[in-house]
């Protein structure tokens, strides 16, 4: 078992990828009996500080219909100097730059510790990322002010030569002008009115390019960019942007009582949308829409602006009670789909008490690799350090951030894709490679994700499509090629190529070896992944039954009570929330959303992960939980006792205080590097916010059972949900009964 | 009309008095001018051959009578024709009536200019003589048109060829001038016509036998040389013009058209380039006549030549009704050659002169005017004099046709005169007389009527002790709510009546109650909202650089009620090309903010906050934004404009800010990009004269119509201010402005050296005027009449409610009145118009004017009451409004029919017993017929070659809101000899005929649009040197807009008559200075309204002759 740990982890830090299985079942029929389909996460742009970029083109395969990337399990012949495609088993002559290999001179392509390369490759114009900030102006002054706060400070973030574009919006949505002096300047757009890209880009004065629009003043010529109003480098704007942002008033329009403000967050976002791909089709760009509540006009309208029908919940979905929601939905999806198909990825900042119709929204996000950041308010540091996180750098000093990356997956014969679920989109490419079986988003070997960064990751299903009766010769291995092309944030263009390669096995003879291969983690992952992608198509209840069905011979207690298949407790934004990230992340972040993390600190000894049960729950502990989403130090009814009595204070408890201290340091440091930030919660025995905890534990001791099991310990929880032992002697059962 | 009715009562003329004894008229005194001028005029006779086909018949009959014998014949002032007796007319006219009113006046021979005069002091009537003569005579007088030589002649064929040779000579630089065109008026048709002529002449015989050429030849005033060759072969109405081959040829296709239309006028001239152009043949003829011929008669210009054209169309029309063949006539005569007509024109001093009746109105009136005695009838608008409120409005505010009314609906449609109210509710009064006073009746607010609902006023009869009041208007008794009691005196007037000015004066202002108020909410300070045209063309002009800079100091001069306090009236500013820039001027801001608003499609207003502010507290964010618009503008290249989409961003503006206000539209060119209320070019000038013309008065779409319902909704009003360099459409773009009670100021080709004077000046005035919004005006009437028909610029939802989105103090409505039952002469007929409007602070208040006048129920008092200039008013508004529906031919024939009736109808039941060739007119109506054919030769009515289509539509709507003084001076221009300019008086106005120009003087003519001096040719040099600082008439730079100042008492004098010209009137007029035989002067020419007009128009002599015959006509 070891070995197979240790292989798994060299693998994921090495390629950024973990199978579910590492040893492949060598037939159809064998691969589904596992249940759990021939998978893999997949990082394409894993942070690798030890691989340094080269700096030539990859060599490809030169059959038209494979294409494939040289790499360390090509057989090479030095000697005639071609090599044999272990893809389509195409030979190819090496390009004469390759005139000089030899066994002991040999690129790094074909180095085998170059499983993953990556190539810079000079093609076509650079063009400078661009920003373009949608920011919603129907908020509380306070909020606006925050907001403010934060955006001109992103300004100084920014690489002096990007692109800035601001768009406002409340009752009507305004485009400014940036390069103007004097006046300032801005396009408005009816909120309510649903317009077409060309419209858009008519009345923007896009159409003629110089010389349009009132001001007829020529443009420099110099760069491109100078051609569009909207879209100005940061160096040349500047003073203006941050004027300007400073100057942002809230929307004036009146909101009468009992009434929502009017909000044209659809027509809004599809002016930026229509802007962009006016201007800059196929370029890396990022719309940054900051939201206050939700829409409540025109195209993508949520809720209508009267307060006293409130915003959908899923008891409306379930109903069909909500009258937008279809509506908003595919408004969103088509403009994602357009934003996307124009490598624009979108962002949604979405800080507010109620609901902001994320829900209606995700899939501007979704399909073009854009973050959501959920937030109580603008003026919270969850925003402002998650907002901060964005333009996080790397060790180079680069944005932890790509751009218009299309993923594309070469498979050796006796395997074919079935899709991928993560933040990408279709390019329906279709070819030898693609399966009929589409699991996620699939009938295609490539998909675009329009915004990157090292953590994205994608989940692949793969199908083995050899026949049991064509047997594998022994030894034979598959192959799997992931060539990623991107826009690094320095505006080269990049290609990172990772070809991994594992073996075949028969399931009848090695059945052992291939149980041994089993990846649990990255099995349980994917198959969340999987019940997610269900779960935003179906009905909860459905998908909760699919689970079931599909891995009930699997430990899925926590996925099933988490809040990425169970809806209730949440709202239907939240839902959104977490499953837009549940489907990004990595293996690990994966894993605590799925079952979250439960330390506990006391007296008795260093910290300690503890079961997440309510057993775990003590008078004399401090207990840190992180669920990814929130990070909950819980005080025990002692510790909360002496903190109230002010011991810590006290010079002889020195001590206490530091236990106190402890859960709070390391809090810290996953507040810090994770992204989206966690919403930190301190709280105690019998706050209100233990809430957070007491609805992850494990109902081990509840209402129902807390006398018959007497009082030695732990904190009751209030609550119908099956405990994880009901759950495992019910599995139990099933599991006999099934199997025989 | 009803012109038929009379016509059986007087059959005993009829017929064989063709009412054209006119011709007759002063041929003494010509006879000696022509003589004068051969040369000049031969041309004319040349083209008048072309016509002679009447002629020739004419002849004859005129070698038989001298016609000069008639007139020295007449002994009696009223010297009619003896032919005709007088007990042909229809005696009926009881003495008493006749003496009343009427005057005839006697087309009396040379001198008659004088005699007429004179004899009119001493009697009341004064007889026109004119006509009267029998048809026989008729001829004659023809011929003495003909020309000097010629006519005598008369063998057609010889005038011709005598004419012609002449002719030809001067034509060459007639037909420079116009294009070769002139010709077309003389050369043209001389040769075909001549060649034709034989021949055609027997045809016009042939018609009506011998005699409609004669009609035709007095008409012969007509100047259409051209036309009259073809009249004769044509069916001799109408058809004519269209036709005319010989001029077809010659004359370029323009010239047909107008042909068509006019058959008078247009022929010859037109066809060229227009009006303007045909001018230049006058001049040259002119100057013809001024060199020599003037020298006998240095007082009028020599002859002139001008074409007699009277409403073109009324002679056709009228020549077809009639059964007598005879009759005919006048259309042809129209045809006549110019030249021919100046021959045998009657004395010009021996017709009623305005000028006269102006003076003496002036001089009669030493008193103030007060207004306690019901029926009087005010002076004149030409008068200055100090009115006193004694219970009736004054008539500043209200004017009627009639100050007694009769008392009957027929006796009302017998006599045809137009009963009407001027009503200028807002008008500003005098320094020295007092403004209405306000009157607050307390929160149940002001006291009404309970069945009628009319407001206290004066009329009402308080009974029972003052416990109730009976209403004089509907006769129902309200009780007198117990704040408002008060004791009666012993005469039944309550004791406190002089205290209050609703019991006392005719005009006066209540406070109105929330209960007055649009959705009983009290309104908003009004908003000013400024949209400015920025395309290619504005700024280039110059234009938007004036209008950001007057702004910056215009601002500080908004309307407001107490002078001592700020203007609580907001502002806001909106540019706009193919898209529209709206700006945030918030104070707090440091710099404007420009929102623009591309999408045109579906208007809506950016911003709310900070787009209407108040101009002291965003006095820097303004002036800085008007100072940047020029520069942000200034490389446009944008040409293309929006209209619709501009209005309806004011309009937004206003409903979010939940107020009324007025629009300050500044735009130059056709709206043809892609936007609602988007329009196309469809000027067509071949349209003119066909039944097609009257929708070129229209607008294009509904949308703008939609619009402006909606903008009368919201209490939008629309100024718009027009710089055009092409066709823009007024008629589509001025729909708005009409009906928001706003105005609309075109300045055509504009340059800012020369026009920024004007527009400026009209700006700085229409923003400051006093104005009122959100109006709703109800006439009430008692009981007997009703308001039935209002003409002015609003909106009107249902039948009684006049509704003004904004209403200032340059807004005249003409009300309309007819009878739905008997009135009393002893209650008199009483009306009281109620405005209610929103003061520019925002006060809500109700101003009322009342007014009672007499009734009569004896045709002859109706006549002596009426006032003319009044009656003109009313006239022109309904018949400009009535070109949008009828062929402009056909409202000329009613316009003209209508008038005949009206004289008619005196001279038949009014008049003494004369002869029927006389002229009887009623003295309160002498002057009909002058004004009447200036109405007709107005440009809306009768358009010249050069007067585009947007000028007619502008004018059509301008007039609809004149008051009585301004339609007054706009038909009847004022011109001022300079002479003896050290006095303190003016001078005394001249009449409005090149004969009265001298070739040695500087004239002022003005028409309430424009103003012009016109400096003759030999003027003396020490005039020159006081007034333009040059001793030379050469070095004289005819394109200054203003003179230079002097330290002369002559050129200060001039200036601040100049300055006090521009001061009386609403527009800001140019000074355009004039040289004689400049080209400048055809222009000049067109005001000169006696003088027949280049495009077509008759002469004042040959209109009233005209009428006269149409009155006969009537009659028999």
């Amino acid at each position: 078992m070891t070995t197979y740990q240790e292989f798994i982890q060299q693998n994921e830090d090495r390629d950024g990828v973990r199978f579910s299985w590492n040893l492949w079942p060598s037939s159809r029929l064998e691969a589904t009996r596992l249940v759990v389909p021939v998978s893999c996460l997949f990082t394409p742009l894993k942070e690798r500080p030890d691989l340094p970029p080269v700096q030539y083109e990859p060599v490809l395969c030169s059959r038209a219909n494979c294409k494939a990337v040289l790499n360390p399990l090509c057989q090479v012949d030095f000697r005639a100097k071609v090599w044999a495609c272990n893809f389509c088993f195409q030979r190819n002559p090496f390009p004469p730059s390759y005139a000089g290999i030899s066994e002991v001179n040999q690129p790094a392509e074909l180095m085998p510790q170059f499983s993953t390369i990556e190539y810079i490759v000079q093609r076509g114009p650079q063009t400078p990322l661009i920003f373009l900030y949608v920011v919603d102006t129907c908020l509380e002054e306070e909020d606006l002010q925050a907001l403010k706060g934060s955006l001109q400070m992103s300004l100084s973030l920014l690489p002096p030569n990007a692109l800035v574009g601001l768009i406002t919006f409340g009752r009507m949505v305004q485009v400014h002008e940036l390069s103007c002096e004097g006046i300032a300047k801005s396009y408005v757009f009816r909120g309510t009115k649903d317009l077409t890209s060309k419209q858009i880009q008519e009345m923007l004065g896009l159409m003629k390019p110089a010389a349009t629009g009132p001001q007829g003043r020529p443009v420099a010529p110099q760069d491109a960019a100078a051609s569009c109003r909207f879209l100005q480098p940061i160096h040349r704007v500047d003073m203006n942007l941050t004027d300007l942002l400073g100057e942002l008033q809230r929307d004036p329009w009146p909101v009468p009582q009992g009434k929502r403000p009017l909000r044209s967050t659809g027509v809004a976002l599809s002016v930026a949308v229509g802007l962009l791909e006016g201007t800059f089709p196929n370029t890396g760009a990022r719309v940054m829409l900051f939201v206050g509540g939700p829409p409540t006009q025109g195209p993508g309208m949520v809720v209508g602006d009267e307060l006293k029908i409130p915003i959908r919940s899923w008891h409306d979905i379930q109903k069909d009670n909500a009258r937008h929601l279809k509506k908003a939905t595919k408004f969103y999806e088509a403009l994602g789909n357009r934003s996307a198909a124009n490598g624009h990825s979108i962002d949604i900042y979405a800080c507010a008490l109620d609901q902001t119709g994320l829900l209606e929204m995700k899939c501007l996000s979704n399909l073009t690799g854009g973050h959501i950041v959920m937030g109580d308010s603008f003026n919270t540091s969850l925003f402002t350090q998650t907002f901060q996180g964005v333009f996080s750098k790397d060790h180079n000093g680069d944005f932890r951030m790509a751009f218009g990356g299309v993923l594309e997956i070469k498979t050796s014969r006796e395997l074919k894709v079935c899709g991928a679920i993560g933040p990408c989109v279709s390019l329906n490419s279709k070819g030898p490679y693609v399966s009929e079986n589409e699991m996620g988003i699939g009938g295609t070997n490539q998909w675009k994700m329009c915004s990157l960064t090292p953590s994205s990751t994608l989940g692949i299903y793969l199908e083995v499509v050899n026949q049991h009766n064509a047997p594998i010769p022994q030894g034979g291995r598959g192959a799997i090629q992931f060539v990623t092309q991107y826009q690094h944030s320095n505006t080269q263009k990049r290609i990172r190529v990772t070809t991994i390669t594992r073996n075949w096995a028969d399931a009848q003879s090695q059945i052992q070896h291939i149980e041994s291969s089993f990846d649990q983690e990255a099995a349980a992952v994917l198959m969340a992944r999987l019940g997610v992608f269900r779960a935003e198509s179906e009905e909860g209840p459905d998908v909760l039954r699919w689970l079931d069905r599909q891995l009930i011979r699997l430990f899925m207690f926590h996925l099933r009570r988490s809040p990425f298949l169970q809806v209730f407790n949440n709202s239907p934004d939240e839902s959104s929330y977490y499953r837009h990230h549940f489907t990004r992340q990595d293996l690990t972040q994966s894993l605590i959303m799925i079952q979250p993390i439960l330390y506990s600190y006391s007296f008795h000894g260093p910290p300690e992960p503890v079961l997440l049960d309510s057993s775990s729950i003590l008078p004399d502990r401090i207990l840190l939980m992180d669920t990814f989403f929130q990070l909950v130090i819980y005080n025990g009814e002692t510790i909360a006792q002496w903190q109230k009595a002010g011991y810590q204070e006290m010079p002889e408890y020195q001590n206490f205080k530091q236990l106190l201290k402890a859960p709070q340091d390391d809090a810290n440091d996953i507040l810090e590097t994770r992204f989206p930030m966690p919403r930190y919660i301190n709280t105690e025995h019998g706050g209100s916010q233990a809430r957070f905890l007491l609805s992850k534990v494990n109902p081990s001791q509840t209402h129902n059972n807390l006398y018959a099991w007497g009082q030695e310990s732990g904190a009751p929880i209030l609550t119908d949900d099956v405990s994880l032992q009901v759950f495992m002697d019910h599995l139990k059962k099933l599991a006999v009964s099934s199997s025989a | 009309m009803n012109v038929n009715q009379h016509t059986p009562m007087a059959p005993p003329y009829g017929q064989p008095q063709p009412s054209y004894g006119q011709p007759g008229y002063g041929q003494p005194t010509y006879a000696p001018l022509d003589s004068g001028y051969p040369a000049p005029y031969a041309p004319h006779n040349g083209p008048a051959s072309a016509y002679h086909p009447g002629i020739p018949p004419q002849a004859p009959p005129p070698s038989s009578q001298p016609p000069t014998s008639h007139y020295s014949a007449q002994p009696q002032p009223s010297y009619s024709q003896s032919h005709p007796p007088a007990s042909s007319a229809p005696s009926q006219l009881p003495p008493s009536s006749a003496p009343a009113g009427s005057q005839q006046y006697y087309p009396s021979s040379a001198p008659p200019s004088q005699q007429p005069i004179s004899s009119l002091p001493p009697t009341s009537q004064q007889r026109f003589v004119s006509p009267g003569q029998p048809q026989h005579t008729f001829p004659p007088s023809s011929t003495s048109y003909a020309g000097p030589a010629p006519p005598p002649t008369q063998p057609a064929s010889t005038p011709v060829t005598q004419t012609q040779p002449p002719f030809h000579p001067h034509q060459p630089p007639f037909s420079s001038a116009p294009g070769g065109q002139p010709p077309a008026f003389t050369t043209g048709p001389p040769p075909p016509a001549q060649g034709s002529f034989p021949p055609q002449a027997p045809p016009p015989s042939s018609q009506p036998g011998s005699f409609p050429p004669p009609s035709s030849v007095s008409s012969g005033q007509y100047p259409s040389s051209m036309p009259p060759p073809q009249q004769p072969p044509q069916s001799q109405p109408p058809t004519y013009h269209p036709g005319p081959p010989p001029p077809q040829a010659q004359m370029p296709p323009t010239s047909i058209g107008q042909s068509n239309h006019q058959p008078p006028g247009p022929q010859g001239p037109p066809s060229p380039t227009g009006p303007l152009q045909q001018p230049p043949l006058q001049q040259g003829m002119q100057t013809g006549a001024f060199g020599q011929p003037r020298s006998p008669q240095p007082g009028y210009g020599g002859p002139y030549q001008g074409q007699p054209n009277y409403g073109a169309p009324a002679p056709t029309p009228q020549a077809q009704k009639r059964l007598d063949p005879d009759a005919i006539p006048s259309p042809q005569a129209s045809d006549m050659p110019p030249v021919q007509k100046s021959r045998h024109r009657i004395d010009p001093d021996a017709i009623p002169s305005p000028i006269q009746v102006i003076e003496d109105d002036k001089a009669k009136t030493t008193e103030p005017f007060t207004t306690g005695v019901r029926g009087q009838a005010p002076p004149l608008v030409t008068t200055n004099f100090q009115v006193k409120d004694q219970g009736n409005a004054s008539p500043r505010f209200v004017r009627c046709t009639a100050y007694n009314m009769p008392c009957t609906a027929d006796m009302a449609k017998q006599s045809q005169v137009p009963l009407a109210a001027v009503i200028k509710p807002l008008a500003i009064l005098p320094p020295d007389e007092t403004p209405p006073y306000l009157v607050d009746h307390g929160e149940g607010g002001p006291i009404r009527c309970n069945r009628c609902k009319a407001y206290m006023c004066p009329y009402m009869q308080f009974i029972e002790g003052g416990r109730r009041f009976q209403c004089s208007f509907c006769s129902c008794v309200t009780e007198v709510p117990p704040h408002y009691f008060q004791h009666l005196d012993h005469t039944g007037r309550r004791v406190d009546c002089y205290d209050r000015p609703e019991l006392s004066l005719g005009s006066y202002e209540f406070l109105a109650t929330v209960d007055y108020c649009k959705n009983n909410k009290i309104p908003q300070p009004p908003a000013y909202i400024f949209l400015i045209d920025v395309s290619y063309n504005a700024v280039k002009s110059g234009l938007v650089s004036i209008i950001c800079q007057e702004l910056k100091s215009l601002l500080d001069h908004l309307p407001r009620e107490n002078p001592e306090m700020d203007s609580v009236i907001r502002v806001g500013f909106v540019t706009y090309n193919k898209v529209l820039h709206f700006y945030n001027v918030k104070s707090s801001l440091a710099q404007p903010q420009m929102l623009v608003v591309s999408d045109v499609s579906d208007m809506f207003v950016p911003l709310l906050d900070g787009f209407l502010v108040n101009v002291n507290d965003s006095r820097q964010v303004i002036e800085s934004l008007l100072d940047q618009i020029p520069e942000m503008f200034a490389d446009t290249r944008e040409t293309e404009t929006v209209f619709g989409p501009v209005i309806q961003a004011g309009l937004e503006a206003l409903k979010a800010a939940d107020c009324a206000g007025k629009l300050f539209v500044f735009h130059t060119s056709l709206p043809i990009a892609e936007a609602p209320g988007k329009l196309k070019n469809r000027e067509d000038k071949k349209l003119i004269g066909t039944d097609k013309e009257k929708s070129l008065f229209q607008p294009q779409a509904g949308f703008y119509n939609n619009l402006a319902k909606e903008c009368v909704t919201q209490g939008c009003c629309v100024d718009l201010f027009l710089f055009p360099n092409q066709y823009v459409d007024v008629a589509t773009l001025g729909v708005v402005p009409v009906s928001t009670g706003g105005s609309v100021y075109k300045y055509t080709y504009f340059q800012a050296e020369s026009d920024q004077e004007r527009f400026l000046n009209d700006l700085r005035r229409d923003v400051q005027k006093p104005v009122g919004f959100d109006a709703v005006m109800r006439v009430r009437t008692s009981t007997g009449i009703r308001a039935t028909d209002f003409f002015g610029s609003f909106f009107m939802n249902n039948t009684t409610d006049v509704e003004l989105a904004g209403l200032d103090c340059d807004k005249a409505i003409t009300v309309e009145f007819k009878h739905d039952d008997k009135l009393s002469e002893e209650t008199g007929a009483l009306m009281q118009c109620a405005v209610l409007y929103t003061s520019c602070s925002g006060q809500r208040r109700l101003r009322i004017h009342n007014m009672a006048v007499n009734c009569c129920s004896q045709l002859a008092d109706l006549y002596r009451n009426c006032e003319t200039d009044t009656i003109i008013n009313f006239l022109s508004k309904y018949a400009f409004r009535g070109v949008l529906n009828n062929p402009t031919k056909a409202v000329r024939d009613t316009l003209v029919n209508q008038c005949a009736q009206i004289l008619a109808c005196y001279r038949k039941n009014c008049a003494s017993p004369s002869s029927a060739g006389q002229l009887i007119l009623p003295e309160c109506m002498k002057l009909l017929p002058v004004y009447l054919n200036c109405v007709l030769k107005s440009d809306v009515l009768l358009p010249g070659a050069d007067v585009s289509l947007d000028d007619r539509a502008y004018l059509r709507q301008l007039i609809s809101c004149m008051d009585v003084a301004e339609t007054h001076v706009f038909f009847y221009p004022r011109l001022l000899p300079l002479v003896k300019l050290e006095s303190g008086a003016l001078p005394v106005a001249v009449r409005d005929s090149e004969e009265r120009l001298s070739k040695g003087g500087v004239y002022l003519l003005e028409t309430g649009l424009h103003l012009f001096l016109w400096v003759g040719a030999s003027v003396q040099q020490e005039l020159l040197l006081n007034i333009f600082g040059t001793p030379s008439f050469g070095q004289i730079d005819s394109s200054m807009t203003s003179l230079p100042v002097l330290e002369n008492p002559i050129s200060q004098r001039l200036r601040e008559i100049i300055d006090s010209f521009r001061a009386q009137r609403s527009r800001y007029m140019k000074l355009i200075l004039v040289k004689q035989e400049d080209r400048a002067e055809l222009m000049f020419k067109h005001f000169l309204v006696e003088d027949k007009s280049a495009s077509g128009g008759a002469s004042y002599v040959d209109f009233l002759c005209h009428m006269h015959k149409e009155i006969r006509q009537l009659l028999s």
